[in-house]
């Protein structure tokens, strides 16, 4: 079983719900990355889901866009990436990372290649954006040889037909999309989540969790009702990224992140 | 990768997957996967259906004024002293481009699929003013996005688009240009898929689009191929089209393919150099990686991130291609080479004072090209050129670029 199923499964016994943080690999500095992934660790989160920079991040809002640009700036790439993720391994074997990007990098550096760091850097699964069911079987024939889950994006506009397809690639755990749109867009309508939550349970007994558009410990909270896990990105960078504008410090940055997600722990933890 | 095709393989491409050879697919976001699904049921039925094909062909008629003129630049070919070369002359199109073939064509999709709004990316601000153009004569509200960078050069088409009705959005993230005004566009579909449209103007972008946007665009190579028959009584010995995304290049070349004996060639944006880097010929000196949707050549780096790209033409300042001049480049159906600023520059002046046609900056680099390859050719033989765009758009530019303010 992979580290990803193992934590669903101890969670799912404790009767707790996954909390999965988003950071962009170099945001807001690279030597930031490993501390801050192991801060969030200590905060509360479960998963952590690591973004590889890429110069045209179409799926995202002006928040994580930007963490983007810094985190290029700043000299970051899916390599630098990969060694972040060998680094925190030093410390934390038992912590699943996710690496969360856009296919070109994957595609450049090649799938056989990209499979074999990967997994020697201790990563432990994979979700390209721009990677649908119909074009990923050569990729998935690597993550599964080097034992990587594949996680799949589900959308609120996705047919049930298409669910069922998607289903079939993925392990590990579903992430449905909480809204139609980019990332840390505003208009989360918890009725629907919990609607096609309910959909997508009847075609998958893979761990659900609900991702873009939650931004505190409220929305987390009414999200957490309805999945196994709630993914957080745009608050947390913007947390960070307003510390700095405000003339904080990497370390202040990073402790505005942590505590933001130490509030949004607690909410989701009040549902028992 | 690199075996001749037979003549069979061109009327194969795109398969059922959206795939020239490796070339070509639907690397997208979940959320855009049924919009495309639909589109693609839609347009398959479409293109079948002689009712949408009379509206079609109607519209083309009256309202771009097609057939465009197959005219023969006789006094550039005599001073050049090589073959005959003919303009096929896009740039007296309804709205001064090609790109108006296409609009018309994609807009009808978006009445027949009841959608209220469209959305549309621009470089040059040609494929903007076309969408605003059709938007403003369907009665539908039009957003467009266009780089910052952009808008600063093309101030006139910028308010052409608000004069027809439409938004023009400034893009402001990474290099400002027209790969960002397309990642913008995305963003946008994505949030307001269930009311918008996405008329993309270029022959790149996910399955369907590289599909249906030659198919608006191939009534430029079927005119003219019927139009050298007519005058010259032969096919030409080559074409010229300027590459940008490649849509008025493959609307050009399309229907010739099977006609072994045209020579074919694609001029990218040599910039400063194809050597400098500073350039947008990702056929040239990129390597296959996947943007937008599709999987072609790219301008990348090492690491996958999408080079920044110049040229001298917004239209061409694109670090991708369509895919399906990715793979006429691999199967060596299609040479691709390369003008740089100053040769289109110089096409456009003597274009200008030859033969009285001020032609676009982009359409200006096949100029360029035709020029040295016409040289190369005897009077018996013929060449096509696509003048794919007028020049006004383009006066600040050349006029700067000469040190005169107007």
């Amino acid at each position: 079983m992979s580290r990803i199923a193992n934590r669903f499964k101890a969670l799912n016994e404790q009767g707790r719900k996954a909390l999965i943080p988003y950071i962009v690999a170099g945001d807001p500095g690279m030597d930031a990355t490993v501390p801050l992934m192991h801060r969030l660790v200590g905060a509360g989160a479960d998963i952590l889901e690591l973004g590889i920079a890429f110069s045209d991040p179409m799926a995202e809002g002006p928040v994580i866009q930007l963490a983007h640009e810094r985190a290029l700036a700043n000299g970051a790439s899916l390599k630098r990436a990969l060694e972040f993720v060998r680094q925190f391994r030093e410390r934390d074997q038992e912590t699943p990372v996710l690496l969360m990007g856009y296919a070109n990098p994957v595609e450049r550096m090649g799938y056989v290649q990209f499979a074999d760091a990967a997994s020697a850097a201790g990563v432990d699964a994979l979700l390209t954006v721009d990677i649908p069911p119909e074009e990923v079987a050569q990729l998935n024939a690597e993550l599964h040889r080097v034992g990587m889950d594949n996680i799949f994006l589900i959308a609120p506009n996705t047919p049930e037909p298409r669910i069922d397809r998607i289903v079939e690639q993925a392990s590990g755990f579903i992430y449905y999309v909480s809204l139609k749109g980019v990332t840390g867009a505003g208009h989360l309508d918890i009725v629907e989540v919990a609607e096609r939550a309910r959909t997508i349970r009847q075609h998958t007994n893979l761990p659900l969790a609900v991702g873009f558009g939650i931004k505190d410990a409220e929305s987390a909270r009414a999200v957490a009702g309805e999945a196994d896990g709630v993914v957080v990105g745009s608050a947390l960078i913007n947390a960070m990224a307003a510390t700095i504008e405000q003339g904080g410090t990497l370390d202040a940055a990073m402790e505005a992140a942590a505590s933001l997600l130490g509030e949004i722990r607690r909410g989701i933890d009040t549902l028992h | 990768m690199k075996s001749k095709a037979t003549v069979a393989d061109y009327a194969s491409v795109p398969d059922a997957d959206g795939r020239f050879g490796i070339f070509g697919g639907k690397f997208v976001s979940e959320t855009l996967m049924s919009a495309l699904d639909e589109l693609e049921e839609l347009y398959t039925r479409l293109s079948n259906d002689p009712a949408f094909q009379r509206e079609l062909d109607h519209d083309l008629a009256h309202y771009v004024g097609r057939p465009s003129p197959l005219y023969e630049a006789v006094r550039w070919s005599d001073q050049i002293g090589g073959a005959r070369i003919f303009l096929k002359r896009e740039d007296l199109n309804h709205t001064g481009a090609h790109k108006v073939n296409n609009t018309v064509g994609q807009a009808l999709l978006a009445k027949y699929m009841g959608k209220p709004r469209v959305i549309a990316e621009t470089g040059a601000g040609q494929h903007g003013v076309a969408t605003a153009t059709i938007a403003a004569r369907l009665g539908l509200e039009c957003q467009v996005f266009m780089g910052e960078d952009d808008i600063k050069r093309q101030t006139l088409n910028v308010y052409r688009m608000r004069l027809l009705g439409a938004t023009v959005i400034p893009v402001t993230s990474g290099s400002k240009t027209l790969k960002d005004a397309m990642n913008e566009a995305m963003r946008d579909w994505v949030t307001n898929i269930d009311t918008t449209y996405y008329i993309i103007g270029t022959v790149a972008g996910p399955h369907p689009y590289p599909l249906l946007v030659r198919d608006f665009q191939c009534v430029i190579g079927r005119e003219a191929r019927a139009q050298s028959l007519a005058q010259t009584g032969k096919l030409p010995d080559a074409l010229v089209a300027c590459v940008g995304g490649g849509s008025n290049a493959i609307g050009l070349f399309h229907p010739f393919l099977e006609d072994e004996s045209v020579a074919m060639y694609g001029v990218e944006a040599g910039g400063l150099g194809v050597s400098t880097g500073e350039h947008a010929a990702p056929l040239q000196v990129g390597s296959p990686g996947i943007l937008h949707g599709n999987r072609t050549y790219l301008m990348q780096d090492d690491d996958g991130q999408i080079l920044h790209t110049h040229s001298i033409s917004a239209g061409l300042d694109y670090p991708g291609v369509g895919p399906e001049h990715s793979w006429l480049k691999d199967i060596g159906r299609v040479n691709y080479v390369d003008a740089d600023d100053q040769e289109a520059l110089r096409a456009f002046h003597t274009l200008t004072r030859v033969e009285g046609i001020m032609p676009a900056l982009e359409s200006a680099h096949a100029l360029a090209y035709a020029e040295k390859l016409a040289a190369t050719m005897s009077p018996q033989q013929s060449i096509i050129v696509n003048l794919s765009g007028r020049g006004d758009k383009d006066i600040h530019t050349v006029a700067e670029l000469d040190g005169i303010k107007v």
